[in-house]
């Protein structure tokens, strides 16, 4: 079967400037390479982040490195759950395999960082893998079930495995500022520009593997599986490519967060953490990367932040008083869900207007059929508001004309 | 607080000229100078420490699994310090004692205690709670040359003058206790078989390792773990029982203490217990116990401890005679009269004594560095029963326990103190010296 | 032997404990396709609320009546108030809400009842029964746990198959538009729905707490176990869920009895996947439809 060319974008002519947001137009080369795009991004984000970092203290430092490993964790987490339509509460177990492959080689084999944060990113890529093949014919609450187990079994390894693994007490993971950069340059800015530029890296391969042929059939495989499988996609190939791509994200995240505290332990990488994972990616957005960007500070911040307001109002000194920041937290998390059903990138989206204008249509969250025929058939979703959109960004006027003629 | 680094820049500076002008002034005339008539003036003479004030900080599972029990330790430290402060300080210093939440959570113990240190510029941290929490983030303190004292944990790991010089332990650890129980069973219980029943983590397996070092092998005959997150037990006890142990040695938390107690009775298995200090609280066990005693006599949950061998490196809080207690006593019904007087609440006010006692050997105006030398150089004895092990080569504290039975809901000693080491090899001796009393105004002297 | 025979039945207790807990979740996974992760949590609310009626009066029987009225009450406030903003909207909005539910309550407990462990009564004695000079390891509780279990299980069969309220709760739950149509009242089931769940929920926790201690975290390993049973029986079948319930229980006592407690969650996983690799849609499952 013919394999169908993805939609042609529809290049502006080049003598036209493209309009980037309100008053802001690019040159259309920019507009029409998607890689040259991002590295944009990614170049003005390293320079704002670098500047951040050397004006505030260390204490900022390590918020934003942790940030950044939080951030690439969610990434990979919202692709999954956003774009390939499949659920994981065990991404967990993942950042926990890449954090303690990256603490096994560099304290029996010594290799350089860099080499370190890339095989365990592989490995962790190579556990995701099996777990996809063990898991690609599940769906849904079934496949939420498996990666909670997940999540919850694995800390049995560095337990039983606990001379190599070092057990609870976990292992010892302690860079030092390389050399080049002089005597005086402090650890923490080294271990926040060390997680932001790899974050930004990940983020920029993300962002393009979003677009290009990948993210599209994961999109087409998440709205209607048959469907694309009738037009040439293998389902199973894809739904394991996006779990590989999800531990990749998870495991890199994993060594920064090794990284930035020093240690591996079971206790860093509990069920409790796959399930913030889960939290940040729904309330930044699902889908979408700026969402994770979101997700990622609001998981490290808003703990913080609650706790902080508690403590300077005098209270948080016993249990009692502990528990109001985790009762707002849960509160905050609730309200977001309730007044940003798309997250806070979506409301965003949908408070600033269209800012670009793209052919490819990228629905964020997984809705599947919003025929309105087939929720009757159907009959296993609830009632649907006829008045819900599928999709935050805009769609071009000429589907917005479609949709219209449907009705 | 946002500090930049030209502001920090500048305090240090500060400090460092009103500590050369202390300096200066203290080397003129000793009848110049202030009111103190002699005493040197108080300077800001190291972050956290003001002319007023000294602010510590520490790690503490307020709320999450851990809480029970274990969120009473720092307000009960923190009771004694307010008693300290009502009663003219720290040579004049109020101890400001700000510990965070971490909800036993590693991730979240690294957030707080780099908050602590870099943002809040903590003096010290002081009885940072819980093994895999406080490993997270001791090296960093270390590198951070903050001093790290007395940590709420019996792991050996915090005994690395080498490689964690400002990190000092406590209480009596894990291996020590494990040897002390392990050579009165081996003494007493000659012949009997002898199952373990221990958590799966280092508290446990620290435990186990020490009773290795004293129990003959042959009189073991089986070993179960359980995983704190599953209270599922029934089926480890049973495979005991299936074993034949007549004497089981727990390292449980008193959680589990109480649920083992409940499950062998529920199995109609009925061996000796002898308990880890750790988990054998009598209070804190009959209230686990108590919603057993409907129906039947008055402390029923009593009647579930009774016999439980254990042993007890702090005085029995049913001596009241004793003047250790009455200090806690006194403490305990000003300060804190909404916990029981457990093992937690004293627990908390005798690393609260400690903690006076290292800030006042440390002197008017101490560096960091001074108080890691104060305490390298030997602390008197203070709640323990036994000396503390504190020198530069030894980080370790309380060294030695008695051994005790809970008979009607208290703990009754048994025995002398023991003193040992951690070493597979070395002798456990009786302590000849007896513990000093507490001095009569309550606060160390300096 | 008698070890066997001790790991299979206090596995089977354990079983009934998840199985009830599973069987609150296929309930409303059903009727609303949520899956609610504060299960637990409310579990160990109503719990609570139980133990200060022991206290105030001393009666348990009376706390076990009102700890399942407040599971009602509990369920169909949640449903009414939180669950049904989110209805309608993308379904993982339900899963983030449900864990902000989860910890908002625990926070709630620990805010209202404290963190401490509380000792919780059973309601008959905890001493072990026995055949003869064979230790069963079981109590009198443990069979109360399995009675009451089943009873509530069979109690909720017979109300869905053959009363009118039955006939419109599986109506609402098998297509709410056109049972909307039919004039069924399908918001009022769907909180119903909750509200048997949170039933089913606070029978779990008054059967369980005994045994955990109570406190704001007790119930968060039930919970995750229970939602592994409902997996294994597939959420579709109550039927499942109690078979699931058992089937977890007694595998997971047998792993630590005979392999020790290390190994207990790798077992647990790999009967779910085991599990799942036969029949992806659980054990009791028709095979998933698929819609072109």
């Amino acid at each position: 079967m013919a394999t169908p060319s993805p939609t042609p974008r529809q290049a502006p002519p080049l003598s036209d400037q493209v309009e980037f947001g309100p008053g802001i137009s690019v040159s259309p080369w920019l507009a029409r390479s998607t890689l040259l795009r991002h590295a944009v991004f990614a170049i003005v984000g390293a320079v704002a982040l670098g500047v951040i970092s050397v004006s505030l203290g260390a204490y900022r430092d390590f918020q934003m490195a942790t940030v950044a490993a939080n951030v690439v964790a969610v990434a990979g987490l919202t692709v999954l759950i956003g774009l390939s339509g499949q659920i994981s509460i065990g991404n967990g177990a993942f950042m926990a395999v890449g954090g303690y492959v990256a603490a096994l080689l560099f304290i029996h084999l010594h290799w350089p960082l860099e080499l370190i944060i890339v095989a365990a990113t592989v490995a962790a890529a190579l556990v995701g893998a099996i777990f996809g093949i063990a898991a690609a014919r599940l769906r849904g609450p079934y496949l939420a079930g498996a990666t909670l187990m997940l999540a919850v079994a694995l800390p049995f390894f560095a337990t039983r495995f606990s001379g190599v693994l070092g057990g609870d007490q976990g292992l010892g993971f302690f860079i030092t500022v390389p050399g080049f950069l002089g005597v005086n340059f402090s650890l923490s800015r080294w271990q926040a520009w060390l997680s932001c530029g790899c974050g930004l890296i990940a983020l920029l391969l993300l962002a393009n593997l979003v677009r290009s042929r990948v993210g599209r059939s994961w999109r087409a495989v998440r709205d209607d599986e048959v469907a694309a499988a009738l037009a040439g996609i293998n389902v199973a190939r894809m739904q394991i490519l996006a779990f590989i791509v999800s531990a990749a994200c998870a495991g890199l995240g994993g060594v920064l967060l090794a990284i930035v505290v020093g240690t591996v332990s079971p206790g860093l990488f509990t069920l409790s953490l796959s399930i913030q994972l889960l939290t940040a990616a729904v309330l930044g957005g699902l889908g979408s990367l700026a969402g994770a960007i979101w997700g990622g500070v609001l998981l490290v911040l808003a703990p913080t932040y609650l706790q902080d307001v508690v403590v300077s109002h005098g209270f948080a000194s016993q249990t009692t008083s502990s528990s109001i920041p985790i009762v707002a937290y849960g509160v905050v998390l609730i309200v977001v869900m309730l007044i940003f059903p798309r997250g806070i990138q979506g409301g965003l989206s949908r408070l600033a207007g269209p800012i670009i204008r793209r052919n490819d249509d990228a629905p964020a969250a997984p809705t599947p059929g919003d025929d309105p025929r087939a929720v009757l058939t159907r009959g296993d979703d609830p009632p649907r508001s006829p008045r819900e959109r599928t999709s935050w960004r805009r769609r071009s006027p000429a589907a917005d004309r479609k949709e219209k003629g449907r009705r | 607080m946002i500090r930049s680094h030209s502001a920090r820049l500048a305090a240090v500076v500060a400090g460092l000229a009103a500590l050369s002008l202390a300096a200066a002034a203290c080397s003129s005339s000793s009848s110049g100078g202030g009111s103190k008539g002699g005493k040197t003036a108080l300077t800001n003479s190291a972050p956290g420490i003001t002319k007023t004030s000294i602010l510590i900080g520490s790690h503490q599972p307020l709320t999450g699994i851990a809480a029970p029990g274990y969120s009473e330790i720092a307000p009960s430290a923190n009771a004694y310090f307010q008693y300290v402060n009502a009663h003219g300080g720290i040579f004049g210093r109020k101890i400001v004692y700000k510990y965070l939440n971490d909800q036993y959570i590693p991730a979240d113990t690294s957030s707080v205690v780099h908050q602590l240190i870099l943002q809040d510029n903590v003096y010290a941290i002081f009885n940072g709670l819980g093994t895999p929490t406080h490993l997270a983030v001791a090296q960093f303190i270390n590198s951070q040359h903050v001093p790290d004292v007395f940590v709420a944990s019996g792991c050996e790991c915090w005994n690395a003058p080498s490689t964690l010089p400002d990190t000092f332990g406590w209480q009596l650890d894990y291996v020590r206790e494990g040897k002390i129980l392990g050579n009165y069973i081996a003494q007493h219980f000659k012949g009997k078989k002898i199952g373990f029943f221990f958590q799966d983590d280092e508290f446990g397996q620290d435990g186990v390792k020490g009773l290795n070092y004293e129990i003959p092998k042959k009189q073991i005959v089986a070993k179960q773990s359980y995983d704190p997150t599953n209270i599922k037990i029934g089926p480890q006890l049973a495979a005991l029982k299936a074993a034949g142990a007549q004497v089981v040695v727990s390292f449980t938390v008193p959680a589990f203490t109480a649920i083992m107690k409940l499950t062998m009775l529920g199995l109609k298995y009925n061996p000796q217990l002898v308990v880890s200090d750790v988990g054998s609280d009598p209070i804190t066990l009959a209230g686990l116990l108590a919603a057993f005693a409907k129906n039947k006599t008055k402390g029923f949950g009593n009647a579930l401890t009774q016999g439980i061998i254990t042993d007890g490196y702090l005085p029995s809080t049913a001596e009241t005679s004793n003047s250790w207690i009455q200090l806690a006593s006194m403490i305990h019904s000003t300060y804190l009269s909404k916990y029981p007087l457990d093992g937690n609440v004293l627990y908390g006010i005798a690393t609260g004594y400690t903690f006076v006692q290292a800030m006042l050997k440390a002197g008017r105006n101490p560096s960091r560095q001074d108080l890691i030398n104060a305490i390298n150089g030997g602390l008197p004895q203070g709640f323990s029963v036994a000396p503390y092990a504190y020198s530069a080569t030894d980080h370790n504290g309380v060294t030695g326990a008695y051994m005790a039975v809970i008979k009607n809901g208290q703990l009754v000693p048994t025995s002398s103190v023991f003193v040992t080491d951690d070493t597979p090899t070395g002798a456990i001796t009786t302590l000849s010296t007896s513990q000093p009393n507490a001095p009569a105004s309550n606060i160390p002297s300096p | 032997m008698v070890e066997f025979l001790e790991f299979t039945l206090t596995g089977l207790s354990a079983g009934m404990i998840y199985a009830a807990i599973a069987l609150s979740l296929v309930l409303i996974w059903r009727g609303t396709r949520v899956l609610n992760y504060s299960q637990g949590a409310m579990a160990m609310l109503t719990s609570f609320i139980a133990l200060e009626v022991v206290y105030a009066t001393g009666n348990y029987w009376l706390a076990f009546a009102i700890a399942m009225v407040s599971g009602l009450g509990l369920g169909a406030v949640v449903e009414r108030i939180v669950v049904r903003q989110v209805t309608g909207r993308p379904p993982l909005n339900a899963v983030i809400v449900t864990i902000g539910l989860l910890i908002g309550i625990e926070g709630l407990a620990g805010l209202f009842f404290g963190g401490n462990n509380r000792s919780f009564p059973e309601p008959y004695s905890p001493n072990g029964l026995s055949i003869g000079k064979v230790a069963l390891g079981i109590t009198r509780n443990d069979i109360f746990i399995g009675v009451a279990v089943l009873a509530a299980a069979g109690l909720l069969a017979v109300v869905f198959q053959y009363t009118s309220i039955g006939l419109r709760l599986r109506a609402t739950a098998f297509n709410s538009p056109v049972a909307r149509l039919l004039g069924v009242r399908v918001g009022r089931m769907l909180t119903l729905g909750w509200a048997l769940a949170g039933l089913l929920g606070a029978l779990a926790g008054m059967l369980v707490s005994p045994s955990t201690l109570l406190s704001p975290n007790s119930m968060d390993t039930i919970f995750v176990l229970g939602f592994t049973a409902a997996v294994i029986g597939g959420l579709e079948s109550p039927v499942g869920a109690v078979v699931g319930g058992l089937i977890l229980g007694v595998v997971l006592s047998y792993a630590g009895g005979y392999l020790g407690s290390e190994v207990v969650n790798l077992f647990g996983l790999a009967a779910l996947l085991l599990v799942l690799m036969l029949r992806p849609t659980g054990l009791f499952s028709s095979a998933p439809a698929r819609r072109v």
